[in-house]
C-alpha cells in the first residue's frame, strides 16, 4: 500500500517491531517505519477495542500510540527511530505502573 | 416574525434545562427548549461528573435531603435514558471517599460532616472514617502520606457528556422541540402568556422555565425575580486512559468508565474567565500524586476550566415568580447530581403549577430574610 519515495535516505536503522527485526531509514518517525513495514494498524482503542493506526502524522490525532522501549502510549509519529529501538503494539489501555508507587 | 405555541418554554439547554425539559415531555407536555448554542458558558461541558451526596447541605438541611432524593432516583433516570435512547450514561454508585492529606484536614472534615448531620431537619445518613489502612482496603495503591478519609455508600459518578447527549436525545424522541442557536435576551409576559424570542421566532406558552445558568441573572428580573448567581471557576486535569484501577470515586479524583483519570475540585472567584492557570493545576496534580504516587508516570492529555453557576449561598434556587405565575427558575451548581431530581421530581411540580412545600426552602426569599437581618 505504501512505497518509499526514490529520494528517501539510504542509511538503514535496525529496530524490532513486536519482537521481530525490522529496518527503518534514518530520520524516519516510528510511525513511518511502521507503515513502511506494512503495519498500518498499531494499537487497539481502550474503549471499543477497535484497531487504529497512524493517521495525521503530525502529533494531533493520537491514533498511532505504541509502546516504545517499554514506555506505553507513545505517539509513534513524534518519535524518531533509533538503532535497537523496541516498538510494540499498544493493546487497549496502558497499565498504571505499580512500581512507581514504591 | 414567526410565532409558535407550546405548553412550556424552557430557556437553557444544558443539564438543568435538559433534565427539566425531558421531565416535562415525559408528562406529555409540548415543550420547546431554547439553547444559546455552543458559544454558551456551559458548565455542562466542563463538569466533573460526580453524583455526590457526602458533605452537601451544611447551612440548608433541605439541600441534603434533595441531593439524597436525586441520588436515589438516579438509577431510574439512567435506566429510562438507556431505554429511550440506547445511551448508557455509565452510572456507578459504589460509594465514595473524601480523602484527607493531613490530620488537620481529617479533623475539619469530621467536624464539618457532624455539624451538617446534626442540623435540625437533616435527613441523616451514616458515614465512616477511614485511616490509611482502611483506605487501602478500597485502594491498595493509596499513597503513604495519605492520612484518612470519610466514606459514605451514597456517592457515585456518571459520564456527564453522555448524560447531556441522552437528555437531549430523549427529549427530541418524545417530541420535544430543540432550538439551538436561540439565545433569548428578552422575555415578556401578559395575561398569563409568556413570549420568549430567540432566533427570530416568538415562542408563546402559558409556562416558562428559566434554566439558563449564569444567564438567569439577566433574565429573571424580566419575570419579577432576582436570581443572584455568579461564576465560580473550576479547573480539571484529564490524564491519559489507563486500565481501570479506581473502582470508587473520590471527591476530587475519579476514573471514568473509559479509563480516563480526572483530577478536579478547584474553586476560584475569577469572573467570566475560563482560562486555566498553572499554580492551581500544579496544586491539584500534586495532591493527586500524593493520593496515588503511581500517577506520577501517567501523562496529562488535557486541562480545562469551566464556570460553576453559584448562588449567593451555594444552594440551588427553585422558585415560581409571585408576580408572573407560570414562570419558574431552576438553577444550581450540581446539574449532574441533581439531574434525576430535576427530571423526575421538579418537572412534575412545574407541570402541576406549584413547587409545593418540599422546595419552598430553595426560593430566593432566603436571601431577602438575611438582607433584612
Amino acid at each position: 500500500m505504501f512505497r518509499r519515495l526514490p529520494e528517501a535516505g539510504a542509511a538503514t536503522v535496525p529496530l524490532t517491531i513486536d519482537g521481530s527485526a525490522a529496518l527503518a531509514r534514518a530520520g524516519d518517525s516510528v510511525a513511518a517505519a511502521l507503515i513502511a513495514a506494512g503495519r498500518v494498524d498499531c494499537r487497539t482503542t481502550p474503549v471499543s477495542g477497535k484497531p487504529r493506526g497512524p493517521y495525521c502524522m503530525m502529533g494531533v490525532c493520537f491514533d498511532c500510540l505504541v509502546e516504545i522501549d517499554g514506555r506505553p502510549n507513545q505517539q509513534a509519529c513524534m518519535v524518531e527511530v533509533q538503532p535497537g529501538m523496541q516498538v510494540a503494539r499498544q493493546e487497549g489501555p496502558r497499565a498504571v505502573d505499580a512500581s512507581a508507587a514504591q | 416574525m414567526k410565532t409558535e405555541e407550546f405548553d412550556v418554554t424552557v430557556i437553557g439547554g444544558g443539564l438543568v434545562g435538559g433534565a427539566v425539559a425531558y421531565g416535562l415531555v415525559r408528562l406529555g407536555k409540548r415543550v420547546v427548549m431554547l439553547d444559546e448554542g455552543d458559544v454558551a458558558l456551559r458548565a455542562t461541558r466542563g463538569n466533573f461528573g460526580l453524583v455526590w451526596v457526602q458533605g452537601k447541605g451544611l447551612g440548608l438541611a433541605e439541600y441534603g435531603g434533595w441531593t439524597q432524593l436525586s441520588a436515589r432516583r438516579w438509577p431510574a433516570l439512567a435506566e429510562a435514558l438507556r431505554g429511550e435512547t440506547g445511551v448508557d450514561v455509565s452510572l456507578e454508585q459504589p460509594g465514595g471517599l473524601h480523602i484527607c492529606l493531613s490530620e488537620r484536614e481529617l479533623e475539619q472534615r469530621i467536624a464539618t460532616l457532624d455539624r451538617m448531620l446534626e442540623q435540625p431537619g437533616f435527613e441523616r445518613y451514616p458515614y465512616e472514617t477511614l485511616d490509611r489502612a482502611g483506605i487501602a482496603r478500597y485502594f491498595p495503591e493509596i499513597g503513604p502520606t495519605v492520612v484518612g478519609a470519610t466514606r459514605t455508600t451514597l456517592d457515585g459518578h456518571v459520564n456527564p457528556l453522555r448524560l447531556f447527549r441522552a437528555l437531549h436525545a430523549a427529549f427530541v424522541a418524545r417530541g420535544g422541540s430543540y432550538r439551538p442557536n436561540s439565545p433569548v435576551a428578552k422575555v415578556e409576559h401578559a395575561a398569563g402568556v409568556f413570549t420568549a424570542t430567540g432566533a427570530d421566532v416568538r415562542h408563546v406558552s402559558p409556562q416558562l422555565v428559566l434554566a439558563a445558568g449564569l444567564g438567569n441573572a439577566a433574565l429573571a428580573p424580566q419575570l419579577g425575580l432576582t436570581v443572584p448567581v455568579r461564576p465560580q471557576r473550576g479547573q480539571i486535569i484529564a490524564l491519559e486512559r489507563v486500565r481501570r484501577f479506581m473502582h470508587y470515586p473520590m471527591g476530587a479524583l475519579r476514573q471514568t468508565d473509559e479509563g480516563t483519570v480526572l483530577i478536579g475540585d478547584s474553586q476560584e472567584e475569577a469572573g467570566f474567565d475560563t482560562t486555566v492557570g498553572t499554580p492551581i493545576l500544579a496544586t491539584m496534580a500534586e495532591r493527586a500524586e500524593r493520593i496515588f504516587p503511581l500517577l506520577r508516570d501517567v501523562r496529562v492529555t488535557r486541562t480545562w476550566a469551566a464556570l460553576r453557576v453559584m448562588s449567593k449561598d451555594g444552594f440551588p434556587i427553585y422558585e415560581q415568580s409571585p408576580s408572573a405565575p407560570g414562570a419558574f427558575v431552576a438553577t444550581c451548581h450540581s446539574g449532574v447530581t441533581l439531574a434525576a431530581a430535576h427530571a423526575l421530581e421538579l418537572a412534575p411540580r412545574i407541570a402541576a403549577g406549584s413547587l409545593g412545600d418540599r422546595l419552598s426552602a430553595f426560593s430566593t426569599e432566603r436571601f431577602h430574610v438575611s438582607k433584612a437581618a
